[in-house]
């Protein structure tokens, strides 16, 4: 009676096999489930048919709470209805490389063009946390406590040596890995680590903040995965595999980034990139001893005079790259925009929510008006425009349905504009270890020239004492051994510098690519699922108007 | 024309004088609202087109100029003389949005006017009327001195329905608070039709309610989908190639569908929600019928009573041979003739009502069904511009993921 057995629809019927929707109904004739899960489009777009699933558990339910605000659950108006959804699917778009969940999934989401990536494999589960005492003497009596987490890594990469690890890690643990990583890889465009978010905490019951702290490591490991050099990286690979307490050790937060980019000179200095097993204590490394030692009170000098300066802000860097100036603003630019796609997208799930909402009280209220015509109808009359409102009131209720499928479903798709969002600040703050990086470079190149001149000046006075001044040229000897210190930083800090700018370009490109082929997709499925389910309710409206054709001839 | 129109309207009364083969029409049309006056004074003027056969009517087209309390003057007189009909209602007496006078409330207004008339006019009894004639031919000043008249001889206005509900109700609340009994009938099966009546309200307007919502709803998505597109138009600039191209083409299409959108707002609320406002607003004429017969039975077993007692007075009177007897005698037969009068108007309410009910049941259910057919004819085919834009998109989205794999020149 529903007629969406028509033909000539991209849709595939199936099962909807969930109890929920049997309890919705009782009625005489339950329609015959229509048979078949093959999906038959008939435009020929191979890359994104309909697909139709059967629902998993992680998908909304597909009726019940919400249902239960629709239909009051006396049976007598359940009994109004016929049978919703035998054949009325759920649909889904399905692109090839759009997954329905929020777990990290084994291929790169979105290099799926590209071959090179298809053989690693490396997947991550966060689960099961567990509450634990605070072990060291607490301050406050009867011991503070933490969460523990379960993570699973099942990878095929070489460097692992291993196919399957659990490690149990805290939150505080991953914050290391995220400053570790984000030392160790300067111009990259490194994934947000999740908030501390000490004030939720607080607001929220445990299990809810627990559970989500818990999806939210989980993607953002994933995320690490996925990226094509992170996943290679040494932390990454530590922070998975080594059992017990977690090996990297805390940074130790030094000072700014212009210091910080200062104190990692001297590992630059002995080559190796990420040097794991501890913070780079200048100290420890084998420095000139004098002149380093000068050389971090200079730049410590610096700092300070920096920040004894009433603006309170970093001297200006001098970037020329005017290419990189102008991929920066662009780059600004799409954030903003992409923000505000963002916040409209939302906007207009809601408006889709409302009207599913109110269609359903339509609906409701004509179900009610159905009941009482029907009793004690008096004139055939009556009972003739009893069926019609019956029609109109299922029509409208499965087209409440409907609206709510199709935003469960319009939320994942758009949850890759969110996803960008953050990547945007990943980028950010790639672009700052550049300006930081640079800033450096142009301090020693300014200090080197303030020496320079300094010597200049010495030696000219002491040019003017026959013999020489002895202490004037024992300060000249100790000036050129900076000098020669400082020029070596220097050409270390230039190193850094293009090392990072290299980074930048590669990620850029990378991100232009992955950006693309993502938000390509993401169209695609917006756009499919937006159509699907418009062609759905069209079928249920047609129904109606054919049933009540009638009433116009 | 309007779709509550019944096919075939006012082909019901056959004229005896009649001296055409064709058979008897009577349509009218309201249109042509414009706006009258300034400021307080300000009014709404309709053109008022009738075509019709009826020999009465003396010409095969007649127009005129009516405002809105004209329309109201027809209801007044139509319910004060035919008693037990069902007269069709009229909207509402608006007080404040008289003055903001927007398109939009005046388009309402005009359907439902034209609505009014045409019901009248395809009632069989109703369309005899020679107030409906009036009404339909008379200039404008011989309308202005009618309507004048109108509020001297009936003092009690008619149109206030409210003061006739409170006359039902304050007799259910006398009852409530122990006062004496009212007089009302005791027909169980007429107590069934009121109690539907009164529910059939209650239905009604919660269904008009939410159909008003919807079209806000429609209105809100339809904004919705403009702001959205826009913004996807701006991201689109800023990608750049054939990426943003993508966007482009999807922000155009989603401001299209904004324009579907609010055009289906209005379609839902000119031919969904106002149609069912107007069932409700026939559901309270109802009520105001029922109040009627009420009236008519109370004044009727008023009567009665009175001949009783007179019958005493005047059996006493017959004993005294009293010189008042003659008087007497006279008043009672008069009383008793005002009685035979009382039943009969009584009775012909009921039978009419009896008839109107099937009538109305009948009415209701080819207007809801229009209505209903509309409704879902709308919405599919809403659905189905929406699926259709958005589909139209795929062939070039796809051509932009062809384009990205390629490598670039």
């Amino acid at each position: 009676m529903m007629g969406y057995e028509n033909q000539g629809f991209e849709e595939a019927h199936l099962y909807a096999s969930k109890e929920e929707m049997a309890s919705l109904v009782l009625n005489e004739d339950p329609s015959p489930p229509s048979n078949g899960s093959k999906s038959f489009p008939h435009d020929p777009l191979s890359s994104s048919p309909p697909f139709v699933e059967i629902p998993t558990d992680d998908t909304d339910p597909l009726h019940p709470p919400s249902a239960n605000q629709v239909l009051p659950s006396h049976s007598s108006i359940n009994s109004i209805l016929e049978p919703p959804s035998y054949a009325d699917a759920i649909f889904r778009s399905f692109d090839s490389d759009y997954v329905a969940s929020p777990e990290v999934n084994s291929q790169d989401q979105s290099l799926s063009a590209l071959p090179s990536f298809s053989s690693d494999y490396i997947k991550i589960c966060v689960s099961d946390p567990q509450k634990e005492q605070e072990q060291s003497g607490s301050l406050v009596p009867g011991g503070s406590y933490y969460f523990t987490y379960l993570i699973t890594t099942f990878t095929n990469l070489p460097e692992f040596n291993g196919a399957e690890f659990n490690v149990r890690r805290r939150f505080r643990d991953v914050v290391t890995l995220s400053d570790r990583i984000s030392e160790s890889y300067r111009g990259y465009f490194i994934p947000i680590r999740p908030d501390k978010s000490v004030v939720e905490s607080q607001v929220m019951q445990q299990n809810e903040f627990v559970e989500q702290r818990r999806i939210a490591l989980e993607k953002y490991l994933g995320r690490l995965a996925v990226h094509p050099v992170l996943k290679r990286s040494e932390e990454l690979r530590v922070f998975l595999t080594v059992s017990g307490k977690m090996p990297l050790a805390r940074t130790t937060d030094v000072a700014s980034r212009m210091l910080d980019g200062a104190v990692r000179l001297p590992k630059q200095l002995f080559g190796g990139e990420s040097v794991v097993g501890g913070a780079a204590e200048v100290s420890e490394v084998a420095l000139p001893a004098k002149g380093g030692r000068d050389l971090l009170r200079i730049f410590r000098e610096l700092k300070q005079s920096v920040v004894n300066d009433w603006g309170a802000t970093k001297p200006p860097v001098i970037e020329e790259d005017k290419e990189f100036l102008e991929k920066k603003e662009k780059l600004q630019d799409l954030e903003q925009q992409i923000s505000n796609v963002s916040q409209q997208a939302e906007s207009l799930v809601k408006n889709h929510h409302d009207m599913g909402e109110t269609m359903g009280q339509l609906g409701l209220a004509f179900v009610k008006l159905t009941k009482f015509e029907s009793e004690e109808a008096i004139y055939d009359s009556q009972k003739a425009c009893a069926a019609d409102m019956k029609n109109v009131a299922t029509a409208a209720v499965k087209a409440s349905r409907l609206y709510r499928e199709l935003n469960a479903q319009t939320v994942k798709h758009l949850e890759k504009l969110h996803e960008y969002l953050g990547v945007m600040l990943a980028v950010n703050n790639a672009f700052s270890d550049r300006t930081s990086a640079l800033l450096t470079v142009q301090t020693l190149k300014s200090e080197l020239s303030s020496l320079n001149s300094r010597i200049e000046k010495l030696e000219a006075a002491s040019s003017k004492i026959f013999g020489g001044d002895r202490s004037r040229i024992r300060k000249i000897e100790e000036l050129r051994e900076t000098v020669r210190v400082t020029e070596e930083a220097k050409n270390c800090a230039v190193r850094e510098y293009e090392r990072i700018k290299e980074n930048n370009k590669n990620e850029l490109e990378r991100l232009d690519k992955e950006r693309q082929d993502d938000f390509l997709s993401m169209l695609k499925g917006f756009v499919v699922n937006q159509a699907g389910y418009a062609e759905k309710m069209a079928n249920t409206w047609e129904t109606v108007a054919e049933e009540t054709s009638g009433y116009v001839k | 024309m309007n779709a509550l129109q019944r096919s075939g309207s006012g082909s019901m009364a056959q004229s005896p004088r009649s001296s055409t083969s064709q058979a008897p029409y009577l349509t009218v049309s309201v249109t042509d609202p414009a706006k009258m006056g300034n400021g307080v004074q300000a009014y709404i003027s309709y053109k008022v087109i009738t075509k019709t056969n009826f020999p009465e009517y003396q010409g095969p087209e007649k127009i005129v100029i009516r405002r809105y309390s004209d329309f109201v003057w027809l209801r007044d007189r139509l319910f004060e003389r035919y008693k037990g009909i069902f007269i069709p209602p009229l909207p509402e007496k608006s007080t404040v949005e008289k003055f903001r006078f927007s398109a939009e409330f005046i388009e309402m207004r005009r359907q439902a006017l034209d609505v009014f008339v045409n019901r009248i006019a395809s009632h069989h009894e109703l369309q005899q009327s020679e107030d409906l004639r009036t009404f339909l031919l008379e200039d404008e000043q011989t309308m202005e001195r009618e309507r004048s008249q109108e509020t001297g001889i009936f003092k009690k206005k008619p149109a206030d329905f409210m003061q006739i509900f409170k006359d039902v109700q304050s007799r259910v609340s006398d009852v409530v608070l122990g006062k004496e009994k009212p007089v009302e009938e005791s027909n169980p099966e007429y107590e069934k039709q009121k109690n539907y009546i009164f529910q059939l309200e209650d239905h009604l307007a919660e269904a008009q309610k939410h159909a008003y919502r919807l079209v806000k709803r429609h209105r809100e998505l339809g904004q919705s989908l403009s702001d959205f597109g826009k913004a996807v138009k701006l991201l689109g600039t800023c990608e750049g190639n054939s990426l943003g191209k993508a966007f482009s083409e999807l922000g155009a299409k989603s401001e299209l569908l904004s324009i579907k959108l609010q055009r289906e707002a209005h379609h839902l609320l000119m031919r969904f929600e106002e149609p069912l406002k107007d069932y409700v607003r026939a559901v309270q004429s109802i009520k105001a019928t029922i109040a009627e017969r009420a009236n008519a039975f109370r004044h009727h077993c008023e009567l009665a009573e009175t001949i009783k007692f007179k019958e005493i007075d005047l059996n006493k009177l017959r004993l005294t041979r009293s010189e008042k007897l003659a008087d007497a005698e006279r008043e009672y037969e008069q009383l008793k003739a005002d009685g035979k009068e009382s039943k009969r108007k009584f009775e012909t309410i009921v039978k009419l009502m009896n008839e109107e009910i099937a009538r109305f049941q009948e009415q209701k259910t080819i207007d809801m069904g229009v209505v209903f057919h509309e409704f879902a004819e709308g919405q599919a085919h809403l659905a189905k511009s929406i699926a259709e834009a958005w589909r139209s998109l795929l062939p070039k989205l796809e051509a932009c993921s062809s384009s990205l794999e390629t490598p670039d020149a």
